[in-house]
């Protein structure tokens, strides 16, 4: 059998290596490659040796303010997201009228792409902000909690889900049990839901840890980094020093190596983590 | 008694704040969608009442923005990309996922990883070389762009079929063969089948990618030519011209809004089971 299915290897693979190849493989190897080198095209480039990557921390385009930003960003909407979206959750598996429609309404941000919505909330907060007279680019502080905002309205929806098919798995008799032993809803929820739903606490704290650091559409459409720069995030201040000023397409690359490194690690964090309640239960 | 009395008035508790997060929820649609109504000089100094007979501007803002951005084109390419894209990586993907878990030798596992590891690699590591190597090859078109999604997205797709395809049980196909299938006739008429609950989660999750995907088209297709897609569209609108038409963006907005809803309205069920699946595999 796996001898027959070899001699159609060319149909059953080769369409998506030659797409993988051109999306992914090439420009991955040029892109590590480059991150080394001077250049204003690909084929222009001129070995530099490590210089890009001192650079990137050194040349004043605020990489390491982005990275801040971008830190604490992720930091604050892991938490709200996380902490409403399970509040919700819980609400919504008491059986109330209306769970479905609720259910529905508020997984529906989530479908609708980052540029559209982040200019809808750009036009809101700015109508809100206005009032006042002043605008969300008028300071840092409106562009990083709008954006805080607009992810939580984005993402707790989707959480939610997760959280809500967490708790359905929770066996009914378990919760009766506690009740008779005559624990507390409060006791019930501490001792028995939140250490069944840990699983689900994982994949969505990842997801949610992945998600707001590799943020780049909202970013650009709700401030694009105003004021000065002050609420880019890492994947805008890459994007911005690809395409904002020639002769810095190295130092660019060198900054996506390093942000790219840093997902790595919080990838690996995730399945190791993963792997290791896996080998737990 | 007291308990159910108890329980009721949590409940009605509950019920409210639901009520409150719903409208939280719903107010920013609703804004742009009662402001794409109003004559654009109205927007800025009354952004929040509902359009009276001196701001009314009917529809006005639509054709307008319609004229200016010609989103509807945008809406058709962006149609077009999405569909055939999906098509591609579920009829590709799914057949090299295949080929990648049935046949066991030590170049198929490294490929099998190479598609897993480029799930983790954000898209700032490759888009400047990925973009000038479709301008190189000539992809900087519809077609093109559907080759890079292929490529862009099969890591996820690859990953999903092989993971269900890991599941299925290797004696039907031999008696498939037996039975004088060749591996092409038997991928098609026996294995393809079984994967559907699997080819739409990697469809919904491909779609709501693509469809969405704003920086792949803008930096590829560009905004010099006639492909552009819906956000491309939309970010040009804004960030074009410094005067803006705040009514012509708030019905562009509407628009763009109102594929994902119909979509999402009448498919509700296998997008909230794909997106979830697709979380706990991803």
């Amino acid at each position: 059998m796996e001898k027959a299915l070899k001699k159609y290897f060319v149909i059953f693979t080769v369409p998506t290596l030659i797409a993988f190849a051109f999306a992914f493989i090439i420009p991955f190897i040029q892109g590590l490659y480059l991150s080394f080198c001077e250049f204003t095209t690909v084929g222009n480039a001129k070995w530099v040796g490590f210089e890009n990557y001192k650079l990137a921390f050194t040349e004043g385009q605020g990489f390491t303010r982005a990275l801040g930003f971008t830190a604490a960003f992720t930091v604050i909407s892991v938490i709200t997201i996380n902490i409403f979206a399970f509040a919700i959750a819980l609400m919504l598996t008491r059986k109330i009228k209306g769970t479905n429609l609720f259910r529905t309404v508020f997984f529906m941000p989530n479908l609708i792409g980052g540029i559209v919505l982040g200019y809808t909330w750009q036009q809101m907060i700015n109508a809100i902000l206005y009032q006042f007279e002043t605008t969300i680019v008028s300071d840092a502080k409106y562009g990083f909690w709008g954006l805080i905002i607009l992810m939580n309205w984005q993402m707790v929806g989707y959480m939610m889900i997760i959280y809500i098919a967490g708790l359905q798995n929770i066996p009914t008799d378990l919760i009766e049990a506690a009740k008779i032993d005559g624990a507390t809803s409060w006791q019930t929820l501490i001792k028995v839901k939140i250490p069944m739903v840990m699983s689900s606490i994982t994949i969505c704290m990842f997801l949610t840890l992945s998600n707001s650091f590799k943020l780049f559409d909202q970013n650009k459409a709700l401030t694009n980094g105003a004021p000065r720069n002050k609420t880019q995030m890492l994947a805008l201040n890459i994007y911005d020093t690809f395409y904002g000023k020639t002769g810095y397409e190295g130092v660019g690359q060198a900054k996506a190596v390093i942000f790219f490194i840093i997902v790595a690690v919080i990838a690996l964090a995730q399945l190791s983590f993963t792997r290791s309640k896996e080998v737990e239960q | 008694m007291i308990q159910s009395k108890k329980t009721k008035t949590t409940n009605a508790l509950i019920f409210i704040i639901l009520c409150l997060v719903g409208v939280f929820v719903l107010y920013p649609l609703f804004f742009i969608l009662n402001n794409s109504f109003k004559g654009k000089l109205f927007i800025s100094k009354d952004p929040f009442s509902l359009p009276t007979a001196e701001t009314f501007a009917g529809l006005t803002n639509y054709v307008n923005g319609l004229i200016k951005t010609g989103l509807l084109s945008a809406i058709g390419w962006s149609f077009f990309i999405t569909i055939f894209s999906v098509i591609l990586l579920i009829l590709f993907t799914s057949m090299t996922a295949y080929y990648l878990t049935r046949v066991k030798e030590k170049w198929t596992q490294a490929l099998y990883y190479m598609f897993v590891f480029s799930m983790i690699v954000p898209f700032q590591m490759v888009m400047f070389t990925m973009s000038s190597l479709a301008d190189k090859f000539h992809l900087k078109n519809p077609v093109g762009m559907c080759i890079l999604y292929l490529g862009f997205g099969a890591g996820l797709s690859v990953f999903m079929f092989a993971g269900f395809i890991k599941s299925v049980p290797i004696d039907i196909e031999e008696a498939a063969m037996i039975d004088g299938c060749n591996p092409l006739q038997n991928f098609f008429k026996v294995v393809f089948p079984i994967l559907k609950p699997t080819a739409i989660t990697v469809a919904i999750l491909n779609a709501m990618w693509i469809w969405n995907d704003f920086l792949l088209p803008y930096l590829v297709i560009g905004i010099s030519t006639k492909y552009k897609t819906i956000p491309v569209v939309v970010q040009m609108l804004v960030g074009s011209n410094g005067n803006k038409d705040m009514g012509a963006l708030m019905a562009m907005l509407v628009l763009s809004i109102i594929p994902i809803v119909i979509f999402y309205l009448t498919c509700q069920k296998y997008i909230i089971e794909g997106v979830v699946a697709g979380a706990v595999k991803g």
